[in-house]
């Protein structure tokens, strides 16, 4: 069997791929440039519909730039701009007429550092859903409960919801801030490194929730840790720098393939360890 | 070798010794003169001090009692006013600032901060009386609202711009990932984290403004007769310390102290206000961090 499967050209893996997934979103030749310099440059990435994708990379390759890229989050940034396409369910996002507020409302965010509101736990998870014109409380109440269950804070705080979301451990701060988004009902969830600033156990508890809640969602997860991208992730982006120090995916593929027999020699060297 | 190193370290510890001592000199220096004023305003206004100075009109020279209490409506007027006017303008503007600093208008802002800020108030005093005073020929508690305003309004800017800038940006971010849009971001997250901060901000725009004596000669004028109609004149604590001080009476000498103990308690409970504030709002921010 093994010879077989690592026989196949990387044309047949890809068409393999593709035949039995749907693409929720994708890149197309993707490049983002912060005033003249190019940070990343010429991505094509599909992102595949329930499924967790993860983007790994040394330090510098515009992993973050890449993710921020996909909700339109670069916009903030001043003297950021884009170049390429970016495609949700086949519609361009970087167009005149694309509504960014529509955009990041379809498309959440998780950050590295947890950034829950200065107000009550409650008033957290239903800041989005508020935002989005749902004020009958009864729904709400109902919203936040199952928010806060998929992202398995519910049993923690179901009697505390009126207390500061700042009262909480980092690790149920950052479960605060998916519920957060998961409250909005986005189609696809980025998370920008977040597990990054938890301990092991947080980390873990966020990997399960990842998992349960992956069959409602798209998931894309940046991560510096290579054990994390292989537990939690089904396909996985390798990033590298260039000559010109801009970033681009190398390789794409099922993680499983890219951990055990990778095509780039760079990705063998960097997942098995071997610099990064 | 080990002989040097202890000379070395005796060395440093003297030039230690010497900067510390030196730099709690300056610092005395600039304490001492603020606490003699104090020391020196409470011991000469004390005296005079009382419920009926609080309670009571102005009288002539020579007839016992008599007080401030039409420069303590006065001031409250004019300051009220002028705290209406620049609050919403010093806040949006200094929100404006904080959110967008390197477009045109955004640096304009604090460009123009900046300058205003540095126009001696007494100019602004006689431009409010060019402004408003000659065209309806007559000084009015309005036009004393409208030059503190223009006083209070750089110290707002300023303010707002700085305690906008202590909410993390991540809290920004966050809120825009939701599908918010930049005003709704700006109301329902930014300002709320950082409302102490603007309140600090109005306190300490009032007690700049509650000081102004210049600017009133040209716009409130001064009355000796309670008035609470804007169109009128009005007095005011600073213009009532100068009308008091520069008489030739010594019992509108004792007033002018207490009036000015009066001004400075007022002034000084609000900056004790406001750095209470500060210190509060540091410390449930510093648990973002």
């Amino acid at each position: 069997m093994q010879p077989a499967i690592r026989l196949q050209s990387a044309a047949t893996r890809n068409a393999s791929l593709e035949r039995d997934q749907t693409l929720k979103m994708s890149t197309e030749a993707l490049c983002v440039l912060y005033h003249d310099f190019r940070a990343i440059s010429d991505v094509n990435l599909p992102i595949y519909a329930q499924k967790i994708t993860a983007i790994i990379g040394p330090s510098g390759c515009g992993k973050s730039t890449l993710i921020r890229a996909l909700n339109r989050m670069n916009d903030l940034v001043h003297g950021s701009r884009a170049e390429g396409q970016v495609y949700l369910d086949g519609k361009p996002l970087y167009e005149n007429n694309v509504d960014v507020v529509d955009v990041r409302r379809r498309i959440g965010m998780v950050f590295q550092r947890p950034n829950p509101f200065p107000k009550s736990i409650y008033d957290n998870v239903a800041y989005g859903p508020r935002l989005h014109g749902l004020r009958r409380r009864r729904d709400l109440d109902d919203l936040v409960e199952q928010s806060l269950q998929k992202a398995a804070l519910w049993g923690e705080v179901k009697d505390k919801l009126h207390q500061s979301g700042l009262s909480l451990s980092g690790g149920q701060q950052q479960r605060l801030c998916i519920a957060r988004a998961i409250a909005v009902q986005p189609e696809v969830i980025l998370m920008d490194e977040p597990a990054a600033a938890l301990d092991p156990i947080s980390t873990l508890r966020i990997e399960e929730l990842m998992h349960d809640i992956v069959k409602e969602y798209t998931i894309v997860i940046v991560t510096h840790n290579m054990q994390q991208a292989a537990r939690v992730s089904d396909f996985t982006a390798m990033m590298m720098i260039d000559d010109h120090r801009a970033g681009s995916v190398i390789e794409f593929d099922a993680t499983n393939t890219i951990f055990t027999n990778p095509r780039d020699k760079r990705t063998e060297d960097y997942v098995t360890g071997r610099f990064g | 070798m080990n002989h040097m190193s202890y000379r070395r370290r005796n060395w440093r510890q003297t030039v230690n010794t010497f900067m510390l001592g030196l730099t709690a000199i300056c610092t005395m220096m600039v304490v001492a003169p603020l606490v003699w004023i104090l020391a020196y305003v409470v011991r000469q206004g004390l005296p005079a001090l009382s419920l009926t100075l609080l309670t009571q009109l102005p009288t002539p020279v020579g007839v016992a009692g008599g007080g401030i209490a039409n420069a303590l409506v006065g001031s409250a007027m004019t300051v009220g006013l002028g705290l209406l006017i620049a609050a919403p303008v010093g806040i949006l503007a200094g929100i404006y600032a904080a959110m967008y600093p390197n477009t045109v208008l955004g640096t304009s802002v604090r460009f123009g901060t900046d300058v205003i800020s540095g126009v001696p108030s007494i100019v602004m005093g006689i431009f409010a009386y060019t402004l408003i005073v000659l065209p309806q020929r007559h000084f009015s508690a309005l036009s004393g609202g409208i030059v503190l305003s223009f006083i209070m309004v750089p110290t707002l800017i300023r303010a707002t711009e700085e305690m906008i800038r202590l909410v993390p940006s991540s809290l920004r971010e966050g809120s825009l990932a939701l599908g918010a849009a930049e005003w709704r971001t700006s109301f329902s997250v930014i300002v709320p984290a950082a409302v102490n901060g603007l309140v600090t901000g109005m306190m300490l725009a009032i007690a700049r403004a509650a000081g102004e004596a210049a600017p009133m000669l040209f716009t409130a004028f001064g009355n000796p007769f309670m008035n609470t109609d804007f169109g009128q004149p009005v007095a005011t604590l600073p213009h009532m310390i100068f009308v008091y001080a520069v008489s030739p009476y010594n019992d509108w000498h004792a007033k002018a102290w207490a009036t000015a103990l009066v001004l400075i308690t007022l002034v000084l409970l609000l900056n004790i206000l406001a750095r209470l504030i500060v210190w509060q709002r540091a410390r449930v921010l510093g648990s973002l961090k």
